[in-house]
């Protein structure tokens, strides 16, 4: 059980597998209604749903707005997901983290 | 947008998977966002005594991750698709409290960026599709481990299984949300069959998706997969002082 590969190469290499999946691969997705929604429409309480609140946002519905080729559009929402997903988790457990150092007491420069 | 874009199907076109304002009412929708406040409060703490460098990083590609598969949606039935919820992903890899914060921010940012999962049922998406996967089904993933063999293949089958009756278990949450508050007025129990009957397929993609990237991760990083830290202390120079470190 060692590791076979260095943290800095799995983690690009695992980035890009993301990237690949959300850019190239995203826009073949099926686009069948999923379980959710499909229980709602045979059950009858899908016509409850509200339009969403930030319905007019620039990438609302996994499509940039003014990219007109469909494919494109939902592929460039997630490499945008992907990124926005990635430097905020990352920031938050950033944060996250000097708390945890700084109650335990830890000196708060870091350097591990 | 094409002239013909009807903005009043958005909750059952392309792309949309997540619940939607108006399924839930606003009381129990409410009292779901107060179960994620204090779910994800309580995680935030624990995940503040848990991470490391290794583990920020980590995390960061795990919710990347999850936020790409979750947009591969698969199909399952006919004009019904699937699509990973990922909690018992993030929870095997990096552990129940960080993993609940990954897929946490995965559902923030389809919410608000993507508008996909209504503003007011962000808290029954959390609680879903990142609490219950992330703790249900890590429960479940923990019992299977001392069930099944302490091997490389225990770890990635118990994975697999886990998460898909994890998916089964937040479609069963979310028929117990429907029975409490749930609008158009379908009874609780056709809305239960169904959901756990087309969950039960989903949970399937689900199991294979989780098994896989499981797997792809101990063939590489093994001392990474927080659900296989046993074996990795068990190997000849691996480092005891992981032993103590509390799920």
């Amino acid at each position: 059980m060692k590791a076979r590969v260095g943290l800095g190469l799995f983690l690009a290499g695992g980035l890009l597998v993301a990237l690949f999946l959300a850019f190239v691969l995203s826009p073949e997705a099926s686009s069948k209604p999923d379980g959710l929604n499909k229980v709602a429409i045979d059950k009858g309480f899908s016509g409850t749903a509200k339009a969403h609140t930030l319905e007019d946002t620039p990438t609302a519905g996994y499509e940039v707005r003014g990219v007109h080729d469909g494919r494109l559009s939902r592929g460039l929402a997630g490499l945008i997901g992907v990124t926005v997903t990635l430097a905020l988790t990352g920031g938050l457990f950033a944060v996250v983290r000097r708390s945890g150092r700084a109650r335990a007491g830890a000196p708060p420069s870091g350097g591990t | 947008m094409q002239a013909g874009h009807n903005r009043n199907l958005v909750a059952v076109s392309w792309g949309r998977v997540h619940i939607p304002d108006g399924f839930i009412d606003a009381p129990t929708s409410a009292a779901a966002g107060a179960v994620a406040v204090g779910g994800v409060a309580i995680c935030l703490k624990k995940a503040a005594d848990q991470l490391d460098e290794k583990r920020v990083a980590l995390a960061g590609l795990t919710a990347a991750f999850i936020f790409a598969v979750q947009m591969l949606n698969f199909p399952v039935a006919s004009g019904t698709s699937g699509h990973l919820l990922g909690g018992v992903l993030a929870a095997v890899l990096v552990g129940p409290y960080i993993g609940a914060l990954c897929v946490t921010v995965v559902l923030s940012v389809q919410c608000l960026l993507f508008a996909d999962g209504g503003l007011s049922a962000l808290g029954l998406n959390v609680v879903n599709m990142a609490l219950v996967t992330a703790f249900g089904g890590y429960v479940i993933f923990l019992l299977l481990r001392k069930l099944l063999p302490r091997t490389v293949g225990g770890v990635v089958a118990s994975s697999g299984i886990a998460s898909a009756l994890g998916v089964v278990l937040a479609s069963l949450v979310f028929t117990i949300e429907y029975a409490i508050g749930g609008t158009g007025g379908a009874s609780i129990a056709t809305v239960g069959g169904a959901m756990v009957g087309v969950h039960v397929l989903i949970g399937i993609g689900e199991g294979v998706i989780t098994g896989l990237t499981v797997s792809a991760v101990l063939a590489s990083r093994p001392d990474l997969v927080h659900g296989a830290r046993d074996l990795y202390e068990r190997a000849p120079g691996g480092s005891p002082a992981l032993v103590g470190d509390a799920a």
